[in-house]
Formats: structure tokens, sequence, C-alpha cells
């Protein structure tokens, strides 16, 4: 929590300020009303006062309202101020985070974990902020109180003392006792809503198996456990408030009683006693919120502590600038030399994998699910860095090339598309400065211009979340052209075509070739593909099996041509909206 | 051959994207934005479409359907008049003792100061006691009306026939039974109970006042009048600038997620700065938003504390002077002084429930709309049986249009042998997998009739009906369970045996055993767990252990990988075997295979025969098969 000050200390100083300004105006309050009642009323009932007098008690009883008033705002506003501050400054934090650490760390957290480290953490772990200043607040005015009573009457004081802790006690019982059922009914809220969202959703296949009776008995026994929870937690409530109201009442009237036999002996003025009154009315509210403070700080500590852990995660690895060197122009070689990678103490995905591509040569990746395929595919532009041995793009080590350089020169395109949320164009650019004419060539090769052309908005037409939805083969031609785009020398092809005519592949694969001499690998899902390439590099459990020609490694490898039936069977199979 | 799929897709997406991008603009609303916001945003236009939903029609709306609600509210109004009591016993007190028992002409009265006490102490435990019961009970009766309530909605959506089930209309129904009832259940534990509490101690401190003195209640009214109009405009402008960081809340976290879901993206282009920059923009912006709304939070507060001063001001200076003229005394006007701090908080919560009851309101008669929606299926009670064994079906006459209008079938007639397999072909929107659901009576003809061995489907009784027809949906949707409680939901009462001996029957035990928990796995939410093409394979089991005579597939368009075609198309023939199976074919095979082709075209049947047949016509199948040959051949 110090360290939130310590970051906005300012705001922070003037927020407790203000809580302090508070307590005295709030106590002050008091102190006026029972000194208006002895100089003002109680003269004014007794034979008449001076006109100044009664200007002058009014004045005195709105300036003090008015002074609270202003303490509260102070004390609002920058408790408010500071949080918002401290929740920003985490909320960067974070994010940068996100962007600086290794592809790894995504695979290892889900998108939601994640999500909630930015949103609902933050909150929590700076929610314990707001309070404090209240808090403060809060503490000043019980101990001015006390105070003031003293001042008045020891009798009084001890009163108030037996009473308000008792309070503030039974008030905790009530929050400890209402916290859990309070979270089953939060638990069951979601239950109710979960069986409600699945049956909705699956209504088509709820009707076709006739459950539907069956599925509102499921709502109807979870909404009437939702209601029992909800009718305990009024049970609790309708016992304790009324007993956390009535207190402070019978303290007023133990009060009155023993003040108005104080002021018969002359021990306290009218006046007194009113301030008395009053100040029990003053202390009611805030030893309710007391206790809900002392609640809420553990549960801040863990939040916090939850988002410190994400905090170390480890920063992706950079080239040493000092040794760091740009990739050389034109065609580049790839070197893929006794390549070994594992995740952490994890079965190895690929063993001592070795090949070569020579520049401009386009090579088909086979392989069944789980051969590692996509992770060699990363390891080429170096999402990853390989455990064991080497990958070299135009002889340089990935591990020294400068990333500029690396994206510059090599472009990966990814199984699973993603675009974000914003208009074709900027999906396609990615902030390049390039000229209309690259990117409408970039999209004719990829062969996205003529769907594109068809929209009503064309390039500006705005995708993803919030936008159009465009189709399996659309996304992906959108996301080759943001790859032909940049002009690779290296062009890694992670079955991005699957959703693509073969027609088409064929094409783009051909004007690859043609225009660019790019250097090509294609993880080929289908035979049309694998046909298309000069040579095939077949992995298998994370090792290459066999390289050659397709024609040679189908006569030659039994594995090979099981694979490669399978993809033709699934092609004969495959489907065509008719 | 290998190519077809390809080809044949690619016409499709040209043909299709427009048609599909359409449909995604209209379900965008409530479809493109993540599920948390949804219920807020539609909450939000919808107040702002209605700014005010005539209270008292929903209210006798209400009453009609949760007549619970009646002892609720009588219970609601015990307890306000004794909190209202509850909070007078103090300032009445103050009056007595200081104007009799301290102050009078008399001196100091021992006795009455300790009577008036003891009865001023009796009658707060009194109403500390009547509190609770009245509590305890308008909370049994408001939670017993919306546990029935949402029961009710939930029972009405599933009779609804698919047609009012579609995806756009989805998103709304499930919000009905949550987010809407869980704001009447808010406004029920809080809202509406202020409202009457509130009222009633406003009510009673002004009467109490007025006892006092009607000249000074006056004088605290006018002070007070303008408080609670001011606090409900500084509400609305609250709200709104709450709504702003809602939806800024909802910009940061979709930038972050960016960054998180195409962190492959990012890195593989060297993009981080530029995410970065959009990352950081959402989250000062959702900084400035929090800001203005610091400032309402601020500033509202307070405005009791300076009208409470001002009318303290005005009570105390106008009391002085007049007061003693009126015949007051210095304890009535003293506890005047009290009187005037209880308006306080009653007046403050009424301004914060004011937007509350609109909202509660709005979405109370979301709810009872539901209900009002005419139920389009009524089963037969107890209606016919069927027989056993595959299904003779027959469509004679059959229309189809959706109540607002949209015909979807014209005029279909059809005769399909029992132990047939048919494959239904037609573009996206030409009617064939509404006539797949008609078969299984998923929303009933406009026209005309389908009779399953003769006998009208209206007639058929349910138990019969879902015994006999079993339709296998496209998309695969499974429970959040496991797979053996997925399939068994085909028949309810299976053994554990019979559905492990369904994977056999279908050839998928392979698949099973390759499963690390078999039959146990769980298949997460939706079954997304598990591939499109893996849910599939448990829908099959699952039709599969229902031995249904008439089976209806709709068959997917997404694609899968090469293992689990093959296990699909291997489970399918089996699965089809011995029964009337009609698809809703996707794929040209299926179409090749089946013994009866029958064509869509807008809405009505255009050609039927069989695959030869119909190649040999040379109508609209032949120019289809032309074209998927076309493609295969180019490449």
């Amino acid at each position: 929590m110090a360290r939130y000050v310590r970051s906005e200390p300012r705001t922070f100083a003037i927020s407790v300020t203000g809580a302090s300004l508070y307590a005295a105006a709030t106590v002050g309050a008091t102190v006026v009303l029972g000194r208006v009642t002895e100089q003002v009323i109680l003269p004014a009932f007794d034979g008449g006062v001076s006109k100044s007098t009664v200007i002058g008690g009014a004045i005195a009883l709105f300036a003090i309202g008015l002074l609270k008033a202003l303490s509260i705002i102070l004390r609002r506003y920058f408790a408010g101020l500071t949080a918002f501050r401290v929740q920003a400054h985490w909320r960067r934090r974070i994010s940068n985070l996100y962007l600086d650490v290794p592809l790894d760390f995504h695979r290892a957290h889900p998108t939601g974990e994640l999500l909630a480290h930015t949103d609902s953490d933050v909150l929590a772990a700076t929610e314990v902020m707001s309070p404090v200043p209240f808090a403060t607040g809060v503490v000043a005015l019980i101990v001015f109180a006390v105070i003031s009573l003293a001042l008045i009457d020891v009798w009084m004081m001890l009163l108030g003392l037996l009473l308000f802790p008792a309070l503030a006690v039974l008030n905790r019982l009530y929050t400890k006792r209402i916290e859990k059922p309070a979270e089953v009914v939060q638990e069951q809220v979601g239950k109710v809503s979960r069986i409600v969202h699945e049956s909705i959703d699956g209504a088509l296949v709820v009707k076709t198996l006739g459950r539907s009776s069956l599925e509102i008995d499921r709502l109807a026994e979870a909404a009437d456990d939702l209601r029992i929870t909800r009718v305990k937690v009024g049970r609790l409530r309708g016992s304790f408030e009324p007993v956390l109201q009535g207190m402070p009442t019978i303290g007023a009237i133990l009060l009155l009683a023993l003040g108005s036999w104080e002021i018969s002996v002359d021990r306290i003025t009218t006046g007194q006693l009113v301030q008395g009154i009053a100040l029990f009315s003053v202390l009611a509210f805030p030893m309710q919120v007391v206790g809900y403070f002392l609640e809420e700080l553990p549960r801040a500590v863990v939040s916090s502590s939850r988002l410190d852990r994400v905090m170390t995660a480890p920063l992706a690895p950079a080239p040493d600038p000092a040794i760091a060197q740009a990739l050389p122009e034109g065609g580049l070689r790839v070197d893929v030399d006794d390549v070994g990678f594992a995740y952490e103490t994890d079965q190895p995905v690929l063993t001592g994998v070795s090949f070569e591509i020579e520049p401009g040569e386009v090579v088909a990746l086979v392989g069944s699910t789980g051969s590692g395929k996509t992770t060699l595919c990363e390891l080429l532009v170096r999402l990853d860095d390989p455990t064991a041995g080497a990958i070299r793009l135009g002889g340089v080590d990935l591990r020294v090339a400068q990333s500029d350089s690396l994206h510059r020169h090599a472009a990966l395109v990814f199984q699973e598309t993603f675009l974000f949320a914003d208009t074709l164009w900027e999906n396609v650019v990615l902030g390049l400065e390039v000229s209309n004419d690259d990117v409408r060539q970039a999209m004719a090769i990829a062969q996205a211009d003529r769907f594109v052309g068809n929209l009503p908005m064309g390039m500006a037409t705005v995708v993803g979340e919030r936008g159009v939805t465009l189709s399996g083969g659309q996304r992906q031609r959108v996301a080759l052209a943001r790859a032909l785009l940049r002009k690779p020398s290296v062009l890694i092809l992670d079955d991005a075509t699957s959703a693509v005519d073969p027609v088409v592949e064929s094409e783009i694969l051909g004007g690859l070739r043609r225009d660019l001499a790019t250097t090509t690998l294609v993880v080929a899902q289908r035979v049309s593909t694998i046909e298309l390439a000069d040579r095939v590099v077949f992995l298998e459990g994370g090792r290459v099996q066999a390289q050659g020609r397709h024609q040679d490694l189908l006569a030659e490898l039994p594995a090979y041509e099981r694979i490669v039936r399978a993809y033709e069977t699934a092609g004969a199979t495959a489907e065509a909206e008719a | 051959m290998s190519l077809f799929r390809r080809g044949a897709d690619a016409t499709v997406d040209e043909l299709v994207s427009d048609e599909q991008q359409k449909a995604a603009l209209e379900a965008g609303l409530a479809y493109s934005r993540p599920a948390m916001f949804d219920d807020q945003t539609e909450l939000l236009t919808e107040e702002h479409e209605t700014p005010s939903v005539r209270a008292m029609e929903v209210l006798r709306r209400g009453l009609a359907v949760s007549p619970e609600l009646r002892s609720g509210i009588v219970f609601t109004i015990g307890m306000a008049v004794a909190t209202a009591v509850g909070r007078l016993v103090t300032p009445v007190l103050i009056q007595q003792i200081l104007d009799k028992g301290v102050s009078g002409s008399e001196g100091f009265q021992p006795r009455f100061v300790l009577g008036a006490s003891a009865v001023a102490l009796v009658i707060t435990f009194v109403v500390m006691a009547l509190s609770r019961a009245t509590y305890i009970r308008l909370v049994q009766a408001a939670e017993q009306m919306l546990c029935n309530l949402r029961v009710k909605a939930f029972a009405h959506i599933h009779r609804l026939s698919i047609a009012d089930h579609n995806e756009s209309k989805r998103g709304e129904l499930t919000a009905r039974v949550t987010s809407d009832v869980e704001t009447i259940a808010r406004f029920a534990q809080w809202g509406g109970v202020a409202w009457i509490v509130d009222t009633v101690i406003i009510l009673g401190t002004l009467t109490v006042m007025a006892i006092y003195s009607w000249q000074l209640t006056i004088v605290t009214v006018v002070v007070m009048a303008p408080l609670l109009p001011l606090l409900r405009m500084l509400q609305r402008r609250q709200l709104r600038a709450y709504d702003v960081v809602r939806t800024r809340v909802g910009q940061t976290l979709s930038a972050v997620s960016e960054a998180v879901m195409g962190a492959g993206v990012i890195r593989a282009y060297g993009i981080t700065g530029r995410v970065r920059e959009r990352m950081h923009g959402a989250i000062d912006r959702q900084y400035a938003a929090e800001v203005r709304t610091a400032r309402y939070f601020a500033f509202m507060f307070p405005l009791g504390d300076v009208f409470g001063g001002l009318a303290l001001a005005a009570v105390v200076g106008i009391g002085v002077w007049w007061g003693p003229g009126w015949g007051m005394n210095a304890g009535t006007l003293i506890a005047f002084a009290f009187l005037v701090n209880l308006l306080l908080v009653p007046i403050a919560e009424l301004a914060e429930i004011l937007d509350q009851t609109q909202t509660a309101l709005a979405g109370w008669r979301k709810v009872l709309d539901v209900l009002d929606i005419p139920l389009d299926i009524i089963e037969p009670d107890p209606g016919v049986d069927l027989p056993q064994g595959s299904v003779e079906v027959r469509a004679e006459g059959l229309d189809f249009a959706y109540r607002d209008g949209g015909q979807v079938l014209r005029d279909v007639n059809v005769v399909i042998p029992a132990g047939a397999s048919v494959a239904v072909v037609g573009q996206t929107g030409s009617g064939k997998t509404t006539f797949a659901k008609l078969l299984c009576r998923l929303a009933d003809p406009t026209g005309g009739r389908i009779t399953l061995d003769g006998v009208d489907l209206r007639d058929v009784a349910p138990s019969a009906r879902f015994d006999a027809v079993r339709m296998v949906p496209q998309d695969g949707f499974l429970f959040d369970t496991n797979i053996r409680d997925n399939v068994r939901m085909g028949r309810e009462g299976a053994t554990d045996d019979e559905v492990g001996a369904a994977f056999v029957r279908l050839g998928l035990d392979w698949w099973l055993a390759r499963l690390p928990d078999g039959l146990d796995t769980e298949v997460g939410e939706r079954g997304e767990s598990l591939s499109v093409g893996e849910r599939q394979l448990v829908a099959l089991a699952r039709a599969q252990l229902a031995n249904p005579g008439l089976l209806i597939l709709d068959e997917a368009t997404s694609a899968v990988d090469p293992e689990t075609e093959r296990a699909l198309s291997d489970a399918l023939i089996r699965l089809s075997r011995g029964r009337t199976t009609i698809s809703v074919a996707h794929r040209l095979s299926t179409a090749e295979a089946a013994d009866l082709v029958l064509v869509f075209s807008d809405g009505e049947l255009v050609e039927q025969g069989s695959h030869d047949e119909l190649v040999d016509a040379g109508g609209r199948y032949a120019a289809l098969y032309e074209s998927w040959l076309g493609n295969t051949q180019r490449a």
C-alpha cells in the first residue's frame, strides 16, 4: 500500500487532509449546535435576543455545513484521482509487460486471466487506497468525538465508550456472518446464468433431444437454491440491521435520561446535552464502515501479490546491440542446424532437425498433427530460441540478428489468422510506410483484391471484433497480403492457405517464385500444395524423417505415403457448399 | 479429386460473402462485443429509447404474473412504518424531555423523564422486532416471486419454436432470464423497498414537523425542495459519465486483448511500438473518463450537507425570531433541528433510485414481454405413437414463413420412402435447413403438412417423436459435462455399457481410447475443449444411442482435419444403416452416394432424383456438378 501512496503523494495528501478536516467539521457542527442552543435558542424563548445574535447563529450553522461539504469534496475527489492514477500506471506497466515477454508466456496464460490482471486485479489491488483517506477521517472523527464528549462530561463519554465499540463489534460480526452466504449468492447467480446461457445457446439440441422439461427442472433447482440463499441473507440482514439502527437510538434515549438529571444538578447545560446527542448520531455511521475497511484489507493484499507475481515474468531476450548484425540484402539461404526445442521440462518438440533452403527455393514441410511443424515455423522468425543448435538466415544466427532487420526480411503467416479491430488497410500495412500501389500489388498477389473490391468500404472496411466478419479464406488472404507487402526474403506459411482455393494458392506461390524470388517454407496439408514445392521436408515426432522430391518420397517411404493418402481421402470427401 | 473442397469453397466464399457480411452487421450489434458488455449496453439503448416506461402498466401486468408481490408490498409498508417510527423516537423524546422534563414550569421532573425514556425504549425494541419480522417476510415474498418469474420465463423460452430462437435473438432471450431478472432482483432487494420506506419516513417526519410547527415545516420544504431535482440531474450525468467509463474499459480491454491474442503476429512483424501506443491511448482515455466520474462522485454527496446546513440555519433563525410568537418552545425548536437532518438521507436515496426504477421497470417489462410471445407449437396430449424402425416421410404442400413475413418454403411436395438416404442441396438461404428443421417439428409449417408413416407430425406424441426422429445439428453443441453424460442425453437411462457400445457400433472406439479420460473426458463450455469434428463424433454417438427411425443430419461446413474427417464419414455410413436419413449436404460425396437428391432453390423444391438422373437431366444440379468438376480440373 505504501508504494501506491509514494507514487501519487500529492493527491493522496490532499485527500487525507480533506478527511481530517471532515472529522473536525463534523464534530465542530455539534459544537456549533450546542452553542447555538445555549446562546441563541434558549435565551430567545426566555425573553428574546438581538437580531445580530440570531443572524450570527444562523450563519454559523450554515457555514459549518458548508465547511463539511467542502472537506468531503476534497477527500472524495482527490482520493478518486489518486486511485485512478495508480490504476492507469499499473495498467501501463502490465500491458507493457504483455508486449515484452516471450510468446511462450502467452501460451502459458489464458487470455481471460491476462485481461483480468489489467482490469479486475488492478481494481482490487488499488481498492484499498480509496478507503484510506476515508478511514483516516473516521478514526479522526472518533478521536475528536470522544475528546469532545469528555470535555462535556465524563459520564457521557463513558456511555459513548460503552455503546460505540459494541456497535463496531456487532457490525463486524454482521459482515463476517453475511460474507459466506453473500459469496454463495454470487456463485449461484453465476450458476443460474451458466445454465441459462448453455441451455438457450443449445436450444436446438435441447429441443431435438426432447430435453426441455429436464432443462426447466435444472434451472428451477438452481433458481430455488439461489432463492433459499438469498432468503438466508435476508434473514441475517433482517436480524442485524434493526439492531444496528436501534442501538444509536437506545444510546440517545439513555443519554437524554442521564443528561436531564445532570442538567437538574447543574453538571451540564442544555446546550451540552444537545451537543452530546448530536455527537451520538454523528458517530453511528463511521462505526459501521470501520469494520468494512478492516475486512477489505486482506483481500486487496492478495490481489496485489497476484500482480507482483505477473510482473516478475522474464522478458523476451533481445540481441546485444553491440554484436547485433543486420541480415544481408537479397535472396536469403535458410540453415536449420541440428535444432532441438523443448518447452520447460516437457518432452522435446524438436530433436536434431537439420535442413537448408536455398535462396528462392520453395520447400514443403509435411508431417502429421503434433509433429512440430508449427514450432519449427515459429523458431524461423525467432518467436522462440531453439534449446539446441542454431538457425541462420543468410548466414546470420538469429540470436545475434537485429530484430528490425529480421522483421523486415522474414515473415511468418500463421495458421490462425489474427486481424486487429481496425480497417483492412491498417491490418495489411501495420504502420509500414508504403504507397497505395504497393498495397494494391500485395493484395493482388494474395488474391484478396477481388473480395475487398466488392466491400462497400473497400480497404476502409473495419474488420475484427467490432467490424465485418470475413470468411476463413478471406482472412487468410488478408494475412498473406500483410506478409507479401513486406517483400520478405524469407516467407514461412504455416498452413496459411488452407481455406484458400488450390488454384488461387498455386497462383500465389507461382507469383512469389516469379516476382520476388522469395525463399519459402510452406506447411502443406494437401497434395496440391506439396506438388507446388521444389522439395519436401518430412517431419515426424520432432525429427526430420526424410527430405527430397515428392515423387521420390512417395515411392520410397511408406509412412510418407500414408499421410499423403490421408490428405487425398480428406480431399475426396471434402465439402462443397452447393 | 483432392481439390474439390477448396475449389468449391472459394466459389462459395465469393457468393456468400455479401450475405454473410450483412448478416454479420445485423447480428454484430449483439455478437461482436465481448459478452460482459452486452447486457449493459442493451439496457442503455433501451433506456434511451423509452425514457419513461409506463410504471403503472408494468406494475399491473407484473402483479398479474406474480401475485406473490401483493403480500410483499404489504410487508414492505409494515416495515416502512416501523422504520419511520424508529427514526422519530429520538427527536420526539428530545422535545418531550426538554419541554416537559427539564425546563417546564415545575423544573426537573424525574418521574416524567424516566417514564418517557422507558416508553421510548419499549417503542424502540418493538420497532426492532417488527422490522425484523416484516423484512424477512418481504424478502421471502420477493425472492419467491423472482424465482417463479425466472423459471416461468425460461420455460416459456424453451417452449417457443425454433423460429423465435434465431442467432440474433438468442442473446436477448438469455439476457431476459439472467441480467433482466437480476436487475429486478436488485430493485426488489433495495430500490423497491427504499421507495416505500423513504417515502414513509419523509411523510412521517413532515407530519411530526407539522404538528410542532406548520410554519417551520413550510420553511423546511421550501429550502429542501431543490435538492431532489438537483440530485437527480447530477445523478443522470453521473450515470452517463459511468457509461463512458464502461465503454472505455471495454476499449482498454480490447486493446489489451489484441496485444495478448495477437502476440504472435505482433512479434513476428515487429509492431510492438504501434500496439503499445494503441494500448496506452486506450488506458489514458479510460483514465480521463474516470476522472470525470470522480467529479460527480465528489460533488453529489456533500450537496446534502449544504442543503442540511441551509435548512438548519433557516429553521433556527426563523424559529428563534418568530417561534415564541407562534407558541413554540425551545425543546420543540431543538427537536426540529434533528428532524431536518432526518430528511437528508431518504431524499438522497430517492434521487438515486429514481433512475434505477426506470431500469428495473424496463427490465421487468422485457421479461413480461417474453411471456407474451405466443407459443407456436402445441404438443398433442397424448398423441399418436409411431412404430419402431425406419420411417416414411411425406411433405404435402409444405409452406413456411416467419412471423415477420419472410417466406422460406413454398409448396414443397415429396415422398421419402422408409430407409432411403436423401441429400438436400441448395444455396445458403434456399430453405434446405428449414426443411430439415420442420421434419423434427422445431417449428410447424404455416401451410401443408408433414407426415411420418402417414401420421401428421403435429399429432405425433412428443415422446414418440423424440424417439423416432433425431437431428444432428451442424455446430455439434455439447453440454459442459463429460462425454458420457452428453451421449447419454440421447436416451436417458442408458447404461455406461450402452454408451460405450454406441461408439463401438460407429467404429469410434479407437478415438475414445485416445482421449486422456475416455468417456469421462470433460468437453468444456459448449464442447469447446473438443474440435468441431470431435464434437460431431460425440453428437453422432448420441444419435446412435437413441436409435431413431429418421435421422436428420446437418452437415458441417467448417473444415475438419483429415483424420477426423475420415472417422466422421465412416461413422455416418454406419449410423445411417437401416434408417431413413436426410442430410443437409455440403459435400458432393454425400449427394453422390444418396438414393435421392432434393435440390432447393428460393424456397422451392426444384429438382429431385438420383445423382445420375439429375446430372443427365442437365438442370440446376447438373450445372452445380459441372462447376464442382470444373474447379477440380482447373487445378
